[in-house]
């Protein structure tokens, strides 16, 4: 093994690294403000990607059809009870954001092909198809149970997993798909060839991490965030509705996801399942930082991939086996050197 | 023994009431192995329904690449269906998890899965168990002699970690060994693996002649596109798994000028006109692209279309000596299988025996290279 090998290998393992570490901090901010281990984060990344190459293909994505009966269960749901409580000032933006929006988005993709649109405006469109679909699963799947255990939450969690995995191999068939490059730029770095794509990765996922440290450090709503996630009693009694946290971090989770999805697709094939292994190896991250800590999440993310890159030199046939039995020493470690805390219910 | 009696009369009843052809068929066709299984869950559709006058039902089951799931269906099959022939699996170990139920039913079982332990070696069990597809020595044969007529001295290998490609690593070896050529490196990848840059550059360390990607369908392409983007400059070759249109579609510009073995209806149309397999493998591509529209054919629907070529030429001679539904009929089928001698299919001339229940032969296979986005036959 020479420097160069040295130095690819280290290229490759923090590009996937970046990833990860995105996905363990959505993870760790759902846990901590809503106590769900969601599972069905790797599938947004598998949404994303499938949905962005949906549309260059020039075929209407399964998405927004499942989008729009999201939304048009949420809208009678919530609808019946607006109507039944008298609160009609409230009906229209409801109505508006779970079915206007999708049908608008249907029927304006029945009428035009974004085949041909810059490929920015195409990856604006795979957020406003994709991301929204967070809120409305916080809406169906969780906020009934808001309250219950964090067992019966991470069973509802693997509910919605396998129901998004089903759903995607019917939307997008059993084939993966590579989207085109965003960029073709490549130059070498003491001697090593690195490719635009890669830098892209990396700066992108950088710039969202920085992004979301002033999202919660500066504004109303990333306050509100982290005062649930610190104390959800003491947060509701200051006037932070639970479900607003819920929903606006599952928005955040799933535009985390959407946002990884497309920085890989240029980068590796999609498979409609490939997202759940992206989402563990993103796990195994959130659980080196105890699902509490961003930066210990996060690096722990990067030692995945930095792991996952030289166990791939060494012993390619037990990466995974590597990989995901790094989870016993940290959880022998955690356990070891912190106090248990029970939870308070 | 009137009990016996009367159950005789009413079997024979039945038989004459209910006389069409019950096949069923267990297919991939969700899962890791969907790409594969959904082609063939087609092609069931395209199959004649009428075979020597007997109506003929195709019970079309997913196995979702699940042994479990696979051993279920077949036993469902044989008891609630009653089938007289059992088409499935599509992955190896479906199909090996499929053979117990089928042996001890005395119910024929036709594979499409790629791996020879399927139908070798023969023995008691496997009497019951043929199978449509080429078995891998097939192909790494045409591969070795690709690389030997290349002058390729060395190569690796980089295959999947599991069934797969183990498989082929051990078809592959033994003959590259008796060819004398020498592996430099033998690495492995998953399926779903993101990246596969640490085990190309330790293959590039080693520096071959030539590397082989022993993967099936669309993650095949992914250690060809890090070869080249590493800069590799020797030969790449790939395995028959990979022969469908998405594999062309996600690997694109990088995986040109691969070599790979496939079944000849891949290339049908640039076959030439003398081939066996010509006519044949015409047919069922046009067949194919008529229902579900141009280049939709992939390799894998050919082996469910060989199936049914092998059931079309063998129930009119079991028909001859028992009733569909019976044990005999079973039994009947069976003989006329094996019995199968220069049966042009799709993806090669079947010639059966008591102990190749595969039988094809070195028609069953051509070399292609991948050129503008489609196969090329090589001359």
């Amino acid at each position: 093994m020479d420097l160069q090998i040295l130095l690819l290998l280290g290229q490759d393992g923090v590009t996937n690294g970046a990833i990860y570490a995105l996905l363990a901090l959505a993870l760790v901010l759902v846990f901590a403000v809503t106590r769900v281990i969601f599972i069905p984060q790797g599938e947004f990344v598998a949404y994303g990607a499938l949905t962005l190459a949906s549309l260059q293909a020039g075929k209407l994505p399964g998405t927004v059809w499942l989008l729009l009966a999201l939304g048009t269960t949420v809208a009678v749901i919530d609808g019946w009870r607006l109507l039944r409580d008298g609160q009609y000032g409230k009906l229209p933006p409801l109505l508006i954001f779970n079915v206007g929006l999708p049908l608008l988005a249907a029927g304006a993709l029945t009428v035009v092909t974004p085949a041909n649109w810059p490929l920015s405006l195409q990856v604006l469109l795979t957020m406003l198809l994709v991301i929204p679909m967070g809120p409305m699963i916080y809406r169906l799947a969780y906020q009934p149970l808001a309250n219950a255990s964090v067992l019966i939450l991470l069973i509802v969690s693997v509910a919605v997993h396998v129901t998004m995995i089903g759903l995607g191999l019917l939307f997008f068939g059993a084939e993966g798909v590579r989207t085109p490059a965003f960029t073709e730029f490549s130059f070498e770095l003491a001697g090593a060839p690195l490719q635009g794509q890669t830098i892209l990765v990396v700066v992108a996922s950088a710039l969202l991490i920085i992004g979301l440290y002033f999202f919660f450090e500066r504004t109303l709503y990333g306050k509100a965030l982290r005062a649930t996630a610190m104390n959800r009693t003491g947060a509701r009694l200051m006037g932070i509705p639970p479900t607003l946290a819920g929903k606006l971090c599952l928005t955040l989770a799933a535009a985390i996801g959407v946002f990884s999805g497309i920085l890989i697709a240029p980068i590796t094939t999609i498979y409609y399942d490939s997202g759940f292994l992206i989402g563990l190896k993103g796990f195994v991250g959130a659980i080196i930082g105890g699902l509490a800590s961003y930066p210990v999440a996060a690096l722990g993310a990067i030692l995945v991939g930095l792991l996952e890159a030289y166990s791939s030199f060494w012993a390619s046939a037990y990466k995974e086996v590597i990989v995901f039995t790094l989870i016993i020493p940290v959880l022998l470690w955690r356990s070891l050197t912190t106090r248990h805390v029970e939870e308070e219910e | 023994m009137s009990k016996k009696l009367a159950f005789a009369v009413l079997a024979a009843f039945s038989a004459v009431a209910f006389a069409d052809i019950n096949v069923g068929v267990s297919v991939s066709a969700t899962g890791p192995a969907a790409s594969l299984g959904i082609p063939e869950k087609n092609t069931f559709s395209l199959l004649p329904t009428t075979i020597a006058g007997q109506k003929v039902n195709y019970i079309v089951l997913d196995d979702a690449t699940d042994p479990t799931q696979a051993t279920k269906n077949i036993k469902k099959l044989i008891t609630e269906n009653k089938v007289d022939v059992v088409v499935g699996s599509t992955t190896t170990p479906n199909s090996l998890a499929m053979m117990d139920v089928a042996v001890e039913n005395e119910t024929p079982l036709i594979s499409m899965a790629g791996s020879a332990i399927v139908v070798e070696p023969m023995d008691a069990k496997r009497q019951w168990v043929f199978k449509t597809a080429q078995n891998d020595a097939h192909m790494a044969t045409a591969i070795v002699q690709h690389m030997t007529d290349k002058n390729v001295q060395t190569v690796a290998f980089i295959g999947f970690a599991d069934a797969y490609g183990e498989g082929w690593y051990k078809e592959f070896a033994k003959i590259a060994e008796a060819r004398k050529l020498k592996i430099v490196a033998s690495e492995r990848f998953q399926r779903n693996d993101t990246s596969v840059t640490g085990q190309i550059l330790k293959i590039m360390a080693a520096k071959p002649d030539a590397v082989l990607v022993g993967g099936a369908g669309t993650p095949a392409a992914l250690p060809q596109k890090t070869l080249k983007e590493k800069g590799f400059k020797g030969l790449i070759y790939q395995t028959h798994g990979v022969a469908n249109n998405d594999f062309l579609r996600v690997g694109g510009k990088d995986v040109e000028g691969a070599f790979l073995p496939v079944g000849p209806m891949v290339v049908a149309a640039q076959l030439p006109a003398d081939h066996p397999v010509k006519k044949s493998a015409t047919e069922y591509v046009t067949k194919y692209e008529a229902a579900h529209g141009k280049g939709s054919v992939s390799s894998f629907g050919g082996h469910a279309w060989d199936a049914g070529l092998l059931l079309q030429s063998a129930i009119p001679v079991a028909l001859k000596k028992g009733q569909p539904g019976t044990k005999e009929f079973r039994k009947a089928l069976r003989d006329a299988i094996e019995a199968t001698k220069n049966l042009p299919a799709a993806h090669g001339v079947f010639n059966l025996s008591p102990n190749d229940h595969q039988g094809f032969d070195q028609r069953a296979r051509v070399m292609v290279t991948i050129e503008n986005g489609t196969w090329k036959l090589l001359k």
